[in-house]
């Protein structure tokens, strides 16, 4: 909410705090002020490197050179039509000014005003808003000729004062400024746009800031008088009121005012209900919201001769009822509105009158204030005429206004709000909760204002129907509570004195408090919450940055960390330690994009997704790492890896979150350079070399590759499953041709990786290492020619079979093909490495190798080459 | 003799003088020292002498020998420097020609953050507890305090799950599934599990809750659809809003320098209450007011507070006897804070360009 401080100040002394004192407090005690506005306050000046505290804007009026004056005649201009020339006094001295203000053209060549108008005076020097500029842009006054006639001052719009943006007339003061004062002094002010949380919608009002900085300063607040003197039949002989739903409709006044001048509010109520982003409409209108924006109770003002006029001979008769399903009601925007039975009604005899809480209805014909305030906004209003509500169409130059205030249930209010997508000022607050206590004061000070702004004469007595009176919780709290909670040492009497600042009644006995909660608030529960909730007041009071810092004495919990985690957080270790970059990508997807490389067709379905391409949850983390890769498809080479969840639906409950590895590798295998040209571009063996190292980096040693079978996405001939201990733990491989042409990658091949995790880190891994034996190793390589059908892991089996403990190292460094082997067959070369716990002989190892041979000659027909 | 031992002393020197490379080296080498050369034939002559000569000669070219041959040391090692000097000279790379760079991994920025604040927050005792993205209307709601209709729900717009309606007449309505708004369910599930095995006397908590959440949002650079939040919950007999205090300003001071300068401003969440938000002086423009800031000199890096009654109870602890304070923080928001990124979509965008820079 924007808050005027001038206006605050009607509630509490807060002369000895500057601006940002108050708002330091505020902020601090939950009342987050995001900005601070000036129009006419001293701004504090930050020099270089000094510390801001807050986002500051706006302008400061200087006392010398923008003053209170008076217009006392406006004369036409010699040379244009268009402007006027003013005899001004500024307090000093007589003065000519040059302006084109529309809203004083009427009175041109009128001769000596029979009653001085009261303007905003800024003289040469005076730094102001360009009014003619787009946006605020800062200028100084200087002597200038326009139309051959010297101007060097002149009278301020409020976007030159920088109030509004309005620019397009000068500001009109109320006929007692006194001229020659300073403006700073009369009407300057700071506006606060403060952040209210939802548990502090009591505060959405200026008594409510108020209330809060007594508690906070210690200062006292000034409560509004609410004082008048009544004439006529009392309302309570006119009107009566039926409430059939309590629990919808706690309470519900109203209160009559009679001979209603309607016409301009003063300028003073204008200015702050602008600076409080509400339009200034007319004296019946703003006194409803001035009203609403101090104590926070929307009202309602009613045309009581309508409303008589439909109640006929007899006595007008209000009902709140709930509408029936399907019935409908034009609200004043003249939507036709269907209604639910959800929804309530302010009703008369005759039918609907308003959507209760948010909006009233325009069928009635009845005079809605609260309306006509939102719907200002799309208002055109020329400046100068006198502006004026729906009431005045009908001709009558005063009215009878009937002010209803009432208690609405805050959920039913917001739910109907947000069903007909009606946000107001009053169905903002009433959707927060607003205490029934409020609605009698709420429409004394409306009637009250209307009296005051309207010369209108009110009625004896309300009607007030209060058939749901809130219980004013009570809680008991100790010093030991507050002790227990908050950490602090506090007598009962110290609690007693924070929270009645707060209007908390406070009672000792028996060495606890008993703290009743003042009847404006709806937040203080009783029993432990309601102790909470009172707490919370206390600290709040207290100051949080009073409160001292200390380290947790309780016990330690039991330590048991948290395996699942610990061993992922391993895995990205190594995955990131060969070379793999880790990405993060959006679990929605859509079931399109993962069907290019899967054959799911099962999703957990987003009811309210964003966009069609994020309509469910994904079932291939690979596709998001492909995804990934096809977006980076430029880099010359991409090494990526994800690891999270998948989401597998369960009917009617929540879906399995199974946590998956996807690994993608395309482009260049190492990166070109002014030394590399055409670097050879990542195969399969880049990630089955991969896979092995983050295999073994996990310690598992019993790993086996087989041709994958079934796995459309892939190469038939260039992929693999991956079996620990015998389990199929993932696949990897080149993406199949088909697959890759649904991406837009280049010319390289898309090798690609997916793990179960749940299933890889339940395996059990095997530790303990191999001695390192001190003893020099020998090597030897062998090479042997078999048919092409002979799998290399056949070959390396048999040797380690046979070679036994002594060959610790088997490596293939050589694989050939050429005629002189003879077709069908291949030449594999391995260097092995014998080791034993003395000096072997050569003849030893010759004898070693001599059995290898042997064996790989009877077992798959090996020859030996060369 | 002797003073033909002179002549080939002077004539070796002399020659030698001029030898400036290896090659030269050796050949004066075989002229000089070497079997046929002039000295080695006078030693070879010298059976041919008489017995008086015989020694006095042998002496003399003996002396010949190790002056040639000391000469012949030096003269070695010249060369030898001189070589290296002029090999050296002509290695001389461009050194300002690219290094050869090696194809690293690295963690994505988020885990790294999650990593840093996480491992802040395990030296304090907070063990890491992760649970389901997924979650029902009741345990990242209803239990945490957000009754329906509340207003504090419109805070944290939710993607809601389609349950298949042949499931049953709507057996969900009052308990939707939906994407977790916060790890907060997660403070529930972990307080659940340990009061279930000692409903009585429940034992103390003090956890971290790391992971992705989920908020309905368009778009843009300054909004996300998904969030790395962490959390923390401590629970026991006698922590109090001091020790909230006391804790989250340690843990401000470890994460951003242990000058920051940290506030503790009122604020409301439905599962804390008190609730407070913690604010840390600002350490890109050091409190005098920038950009990121918005003037301020603050920056808001966690919200926290003591656990609301209603979640203990709902934990299976006794809010008479239990307190306990949480707190959580955004990891991607104090990344953007750090490293002065303007645009969130960076991080789920994953472009090599801007990964690569951390
Ligand atoms: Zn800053």
């Amino acid at each position: 909410m924007k808050l005027p401080i001038s206006w605050l100040k009607d509630f509490i002394d807060l002369d000895d705090w500057t601006v940002e004192d108050i708002a330091r407090k505020l902020t601090l005690a939950g009342l987050e002020v995001d900005e601070i506005l000036y129009a006419g306050l001293d701004m504090p000046t930050y020099k270089e490197g000094e510390k801001h505290e807050f986002k500051t804007n706006g302008i400061a009026w200087n006392k010398e050179k923008i003053v209170v004056a008076e217009i006392r005649e406006v004369k036409a201009h010699p040379n244009a039509d268009k402007l006027t020339l003013l005899d001004l006094f500024d307090g000093l001295q007589e003065q000519v000014v040059l302006t084109g203000a529309p809203n004083i053209f009427h009175l041109k060549g009128t001769g000596r005003l029979e009653k001085p108008i009261k303007v905003a005076y800024a003289k040469e020097g005076a730094v102001i808003y360009d009014g003619h500029a787009d946006g605020l842009v800062l200028t100084t006054l200087k002597r200038a000729k326009i139309r051959g006639v010297d101007s060097y001052s002149m009278v301020c719009s409020e976007k030159e004062l920088g109030i509004t943006d309005e620019s397009d007339g000068i500001i009109i003061l109320d006929d007692d400024a006194p001229v020659g004062m300073p403006l700073a002094d009369y009407i300057g002010d700071a506006v606060l746009d403060i952040s209210i949380l939802p548990n502090m919608a009591r505060n959405a009002n200026v008594i409510g800031i108020a209330r809060e900085l007594a508690a906070l300063t210690g200062h006292k607040l000034k409560q509004p008088r609410i004082e008048f003197e009544t004439s006529g039949r009392s309302v309570e002989d006119l009107v009566s009121i039926e409430i059939t739903n309590s629990e919808l409709n706690p309470r519900f006044v109203v209160g009559l005012i009679r001979n209603i001048q309607i016409k301009p509010s003063p300028y003073q109520v204008q200015r702050r209900l602008k600076l409080a982003g509400i339009r200034a409409i007319n004296n019946i209108v703003d006194a409803t919201n001035y009203a609403m924006i101090e104590l926070g109770e929307p009202l309602h003002a009613f045309d009581y001769d309508v409303l008589k006029e439909r109640a006929g001979e007899k006595k007008i008769k209000i009902i709140t009822r709930t509408a029936k399903e399907g019935e409908k009601l034009m609200t004043l925007d003249g939507v036709e509105r269907k209604l639910t039975s959800m929804n309530v009604l302010v009703c008369d005899e005759k039918g609907s009158l308003s959507l209760a809480g948010v909006m009233g209805g325009s069928e009635s014909e009845v005079y809605d204030a609260s309306r006509e305030v939102l719907d200002a906004k799309g208002i055109e209003i020329k400046s100068g005429e006198i502006q004026q509500g729906k009431i005045t169409a009908r001709g009558n130059s005063t009215v009878n206004v009937l002010l209803e205030g009432a208690a609405w249930n805050f959920i039913n209010i917001r739910r109907t709000a947000k069903q007909h997508n009606l946000p107001s000022e009053a169905s903002f607050r009433f959707s927060r909760g607003v205490h029934p206590a409020l609605a009698e004061t709420g429409v004394r000070r409306g009637l009250q204002y209307m009296a005051a702004w309207a010369n209108g004469t009110i009625a004896p007595g309300l009607v007030d129907e209060y058939p749901l009176k809130p219980k004013d919780s009570v809680v008991g709290v100790t010093s030991k509570d507050v002790k227990r909670l908050l950490g602090i040492d506090l007598t009962l009497e110290q609690i007693a004195g924070l929270l009645s600042r707060l209007e908390f009644k406070c009672e000792i006995t028996n060495n606890q408090l008993q703290v009743t909660a003042p009847p404006h608030r709806m937040d203080i529960d009783e029993g432990v919450v309601g102790l909470a909730d009172v707490l919370e007041e206390v600290a709040r009071s207290f100051g949080f940055e009073n409160i001292p810092t200390t380290t947790m004495a309780d016990a330690l919990p039991p330590q048991i960390g948290n395996p699942i985690y610990e061993w992922e957080e391993r895995l990205r270790d190594l995955l990131v330690a060969i070379g793999l970059q880790e990405v993060v990508t959006y679990r929605m997807t859509s079931p399109e994009r993962e069907a290019r490389i899967s054959a799911n067709e099962n999703h957990v379905r987003i009811a309210n997704p964003i966009a069609p391409e994020r309509s469910v949850l994904r079932r291939s983390l690979l596709t998001s790492v492909l995804e990934v890769a096809e977006k980076n498809a430029k880099a010359e080479s991409i090494a990526m890896f994800e690891v999270g969840s998948v989401f597998e639906p369960v009917k009617n409950d929540l879906p399995n979150e199974p946590r998956k590895l996807a690994i993608v590798l395309t482009g260049a295998r190492i990166g070109s350079a002014w030394d590399v040209k055409n670097p050879p571009a990542f195969d399969f063996f880049d990630m089955k070399g991969r896979v092995g190292l983050l295999l073994a980096g996990l310690r598992f040693a019993d790993i086996v590759y087989a041709e994958a079978g079934g796995t459309s996405h892939l190469h038939p001939g260039k992929s693999a499953e991956v079996k620990v201990n015998g389990e199929v733990v993932g696949v990897f491989g080149e993406l199949h041709p088909l697959a890759k042409e649904k991406f837009e990658f280049g010319d390289s091949p898309v090798i690609v990786a997916e793990f179960d995790l749940e299933k890889l880190r339940t395996l059990k891994p095997s530790f303990g290492i191999k001695p390192v034996s001190e003893f020099p190793p020998m090597y030897e390589d062998i090479a042997v020619i078999v048919d092409e059908s002979v799998a290399a892991s056949a070959i390396e089996a048999l040797i380690r079979q046979t070679g036994g403990k002594t060959v610790t190292n088997v490596r293939l460094f050589d694989v050939y093909r050429d005629e002189k082997i003879g077709t069908g067959k291949k030449s594999l070369a391995y260097s092995l490495t014998y080791q034993a716990e003395k000096t072997l002989t050569d003849a030893e190892a010759a004898a070693i190798r001599n059995k290898i041979v042997k064996r790989l000659e009877n077992t798959v027909g090996a020859k030996l080459r060369g | 003799m002797l003073d033909k031992l002179k002549e080939i002393e002077k004539a070796a020197l002399e020659s030698l003088a001029v030898v400036s490379d290896q090659s030269a080296l050796d050949a004066w080498r075989v002229a000089n020292v070497g079997r046929s050369s002039p000295l080695m034939q006078v030693f070879a002559g010298l059976g041919k002498l008489s017995k008086e000569e015989k020694p006095v000669v042998g002496a003399a070219a003996n002396q010949v020998k190790i002056v040639l041959e000391a000469a012949l040391e030096e003269k070695s090692q010249a060369v030898k420097n001189a070589m290296l000097a002029k090999s050296l000279a002509e290695e001389k790379l461009d050194v300002t020609l690219p290094g050869r760079e090696v194809n690293i991994g690295r963690l994505h920025p988020s885990t790294q953050q999650l990593r840093r604040v996480l491992s802040i927050l395990a030296e304090m005792g907070f063990q890491v507890y992760t649970s389901r993205e997924v979650e029902s209307d009741e345990m990242n709601f209803q239990m945490l305090n957000f009754a329906p209709h509340h207003p504090a729900r419109e805070m944290q717009d939710s993607f809601y799950i389609d349950v298949d309606p042949s499931a049953g007449s709507g057996s969900r309505e009052d308990n939707p599934i939906l994407m977790r708004t916060h790890t907060s369910p997660g403070q529930i599930r972990a307080m659940r599990e340990a009061s279930a095995n000692n409903p009585q006397n429940p034992p103390p908590i003090r956890i971290a809750l790391p992971g992705m959440c989920y908020r309905y949002e368009q778009i843009t650079a300054r909004s996300e659809i998904q969030f790395n939040q962490v959390e923390g919950l401590a629970v026991g007999e006698g922590i109090t809003f001091a020790d909230l205090k006391g804790t989250l300003t340690d843990f401000a001071r470890r994460m951003f320098g242990h000058d920051a300068r940290v506030r503790f401003r009122a604020s409301y969440f439905p599962f804390t209450e008190p609730s407070a938000e913690v604010d840390v002086e600002c350490f890109v423009c050091g409190g005098k007011g920038c950009q990121v800031c918005k003037n301020s000199g603050w920056l808001e890096i966690l919200g926290s507070g003591m656990v609301h009654p209603n979640v203990l109870q709902n934990g299976g602890y006794d809010p008479k006897r239990y307190t306990g304070f949480a707190f959580g923080m955004g990891t991607e928001r104090q990344l953007m804070l750090r490293n002065k990124i303007t645009d969130i979509r960076y991080f789920w965008g994953n472009d090599v360009r801007f990964l690569d820079q951390f």
